[in-house]
């Protein structure tokens, strides 16, 4: 079997462990880390996609640093965000933050 | 026809001469104190001069009239309306009525009005009236002639209130507006109706077309435009705003509401002759309102005692007269009557303000008496004015009165004639009671009005003494010989084909005349019987009959009557429509509307959980629902 399938299958785990943690955990810290968890599923995908397939040189791996860069900053925001919000509301829990409830 | 280039300098003048002194004298005549009149009065002057250059040149032409379409005001498609002036013969005579008097009235008001707070304010907006007015007589479309119609209602209403402070003259302004009003928007439609047949609104287009437009579309033009002509001209039923009228000054009172502005609904009648003239039943519903209103008023004026009620109610029958002539086919004496009168009712009225003047304001005729010492020049201006008025040969009146009530003679209206000559007898006892009562007999005022009884200041009797002039001898001068006098030929190109009657044998004519003459002095002596001679018949009368004296005093509770039936009707309906159907149904109807709306978003609130995952997990099923399309598609 061609072993990037076996890479791909990977990134799909953990893809999908990232998005059921995103959507079901309460804790915001712990969600974010599990949009780091499929940023990173991604960035498996891509490099495994550019080491086995080839194609134009190095663009996976490119792709790759740049998603990496951007993840942290995103994080970085994230948990700016996470620590704004403690002060207010003395909690990390997502389901407490319910100002905008119609 | 080659028209002189004077010709067009001077129609154009007389328009935007009164309207620049209106402009001037609005913005920065306040500045000038008591010296505002200056600009106004030359304005008008020059105005009156100009007119009597326009007149000359009828003279001269008088078959081809001048027809200047100075530039177009309007087009849309096959609507076009120009700013078009015509002077026919006509126009000629209003011309000469309108400048002259307005004139003197001008003059007069300097010393009528000196030292009022609102002295410049009073001359713009005659100034004004003068300019609209101009616009009316000189228009050659019945749209331009609309917009001098609703400027002169508009300085109508501006001049009656003019005291606005005093209740009483704010309320008459507002209603000879709002009573104006019923008669425009008959006129309006009249218009409709005139330019959907004819697809014009000039007057000569729509008169070329006159014969062939279809007899029961004629009959309703023909009466929509008599409404307007109602309203303007004050006849019955809407003639109740001319006697509150009064309410303004006195120069307003005989320049608008006797001389000129309210024979604008007579003119626009005679201007529409042509129509006029092939509708046999519009002609006589134009008879029939004249003859009314003239017996009516005539009676109502027998009883009042305010002087200028007296002259109102006696302007509002001579109008019903000049209808009466029109109906009864006898248009160029209709329009003689109407050209007299602007004379001696003007004179009238700048008389009885002379006498107001001289009794400090007082206008109750029970408080004057004796004044005929006191005040000369008034007394005999006035005497002159009604006997011209009453119609005694050989004062203006007689001519005019006597060739209406011939020509409604020899058209075989002899229930009209009658009628005429009863309003010509009960106008004779009102006008001699008047006279009577305020300068002959035993004064009736305090002590210290009498003292202050003055003859008005120079400015104001010679404008009186210049009226004078043409109320004793212009009958005379425009209708001698009668029924073929000067008026007649003049007036020919206008009416130019009216079925002349001819008195059936010699001496019925002059029959006649000696006959309304008669009446006429029958019912001075009866004047003289009952308010010198016997001053407690009146009384005794009233108190034999309460009901025919009490009708006459309370107007025929004309006024009471609108009370009741329009305007409580109105009121009362416009009360329903706010408590139900502005509440009830508006508001219901807007309020239902958004209440839907609340209830659909209500609806919709719970998906706004304000919990971010929720919106992420919306996200991601979206985006799973999108790869799971587009797979589907590129699989396939």
């Amino acid at each position: 079997m061609n072993p990037l399938y076996w890479w791909l299958t990977l990134a799909v785990l953990l893809f999908c462990i990232g998005a059921y943690g995103a959507l079901a955990r309460r804790n915001v810290i712990l969600v974010i880390m599990c949009l780091e968890l499929m940023l990173n599923a991604v960035n498996i995908a891509l490099v495994a996609a550019a080491q086995f397939r080839g194609g134009s040189e190095g663009a996976g791996s490119l792709f790759a640093l740049f998603i990496i860069t951007l993840a942290a900053a995103e994080v970085t925001v994230g948990l700016a965000i996470v620590i704004a919000n403690y002060r207010n509301k003395r909690t990390v829990q997502a389901d407490r933050f319910d100002e905008l409830k119609g | 026809m080659e028209v002189t280039p004077y010709m067009k300098i001077a129609v154009a003048l007389i328009v935007l001469l009164p309207l620049f002194g209106f402009v001037v004298t609005l913005l920065v005549g306040k500045r000038f104190g008591a010296r505002a009149h200056l600009l106004p009065v030359a304005m008008v002057s020059a105005t009156a001069v100009l007119s009597i250059y326009a007149f000359e040149w009828v003279v001269r032409h008088h078959e081809e009239p001048f027809v200047w379409n100075a530039f177009t005001w309007m087009a849309a498609g096959r609507f076009e309306v120009t700013w078009g002036f015509q002077v026919d013969t006509l126009t000629g005579v209003m011309l000469l009525v309108v400048g002259i008097i307005g004139m003197l009235v001008h003059y007069y008001s300097i010393g009528y009005m000196h030292g009022d707070g609102g002295y410049y304010r009073f001359f713009a907006y005659l100034n004004l009236f003068m300019f609209t007015m101009f616009v009316l007589i000189l228009a050659n479309n019945y749209l331009l002639l609309f917009l001098g119609w609703e400027g002169v209602g508009l300085c109508s209403y501006l001049l009656i209130s003019f005291w606005f402070g005093k209740k009483s003259a704010s309320q008459a302004g507002k209603k000879a507006f709002l009573v104006n009003r019923v008669g425009d928007f008959g006129f309006t439609l009249g218009m409709f109706l005139i330019f959907v047949t004819t697809g014009t609104l000039q007057f000569t287009g729509v008169f070329e077309k006159g014969e062939m437009i279809g007899a029961g579309t004629l009959l309703w033009i023909c009466l929509l435009l008599f409404t307007g002509a109602v309203g303007k001209s004050a006849q019955f039923p809407l003639h109740v705003w001319l006697p509150d009228a009064m309410e303004g000054p006195t120069p307003v009172s005989a320049l608008i509401h006797a001389a000129t502005m309210v024979n604008a609904g007579v003119y626009m009648v005679a201007r529409s002759y042509p129509l006029f003239i092939h509708s046999d039943v519009a002609m006589l519903v134009v008879m029939v309102i004249g003859t009314f209103t003239a017996i009516y008023s005539a009676y109502i004026a027998i009883t009042q005692n305010d002087i200028k009620k007296v002259i109102a109610y006696s302007t509002v029958s001579s109008l019903g007269f000049m209808f009466l002539a029109l109906g009864a086919g006898a248009w160029a004496a209709g329009i003689f009557y109407l050209f007299v009168h602007g004379f001696f009712k003007g004179l009238l009225f700048l008389c009885s303000g002379s006498v107001i003047h001289a009794m400090g304001g007082e206008q109750d005729m029970r408080k004057m008496g004796g004044l005929r010492k006191r005040i000369p020049v008034t007394f005999w201006t006035m005497l002159v004015g009604a006997i011209a008025l009453i119609g005694v040969f050989p004062f203006a009146g007689f001519w005019a009165k006597d060739e209406v009530l011939g020509g409604a003679f020899v058209g075989g209206h002899y229930i009209v004639w009658a009628v005429g000559i009863l309003t010509a007898f009960l106008t004779a006892v009102f006008a001699f009671r008047l006279i009577f009562m305020t300068f002959f007999g035993e004064c009736r005022a305090s002590e210290e009005v009498q003292h202050h009884i003055h003859e008005s200041p120079k400015v104001m009797t010679v404008p009186l003494l210049l009226l004078a002039i043409p109320s004793a001898v212009l009958g005379a001068v425009a209708g001698w010989p009668p029924e073929s006098g000067w008026i007649h030929t003049f007036l020919e190109p206008v009416f130019f084909d009216v079925e002349h009657e001819e008195f059936v044998w010699l001496g019925e004519g002059g029959g006649l005349m000696l006959f309304s003459v008669l009446v006429a002095l029958l019912g001075v002596y009866v004047a003289y019987q009952l308010y010198i001679r016997r001053t407690d018949v009146p009384g005794r009368i009233a108190d034999r009959f309460p009901l025919a004296y009490e009708a006459s005093l309370h107007k025929m509770y004309m006024d009471e009557i609108y009370e009741v039936a329009p305007i409580r009707s109105t009121i009362g309906f416009a009360g329903w429509l706010w408590t139900f159907f502005d509440v009830k149904v508006i508001d219901g109807a807007v309020n239902g509307l958004a209440r839907l709306w609340d209830l659909f978003g209500q609806g919709l609130r719970p998906l706004q959980t304000g919990r971010v995952q929720n919106y992420a997990l919306s996200i991601f099923a979206g985006m799973l629902a999108l790869v799971i399309v587009l797979a589907w598609f590129w699989g396939a």
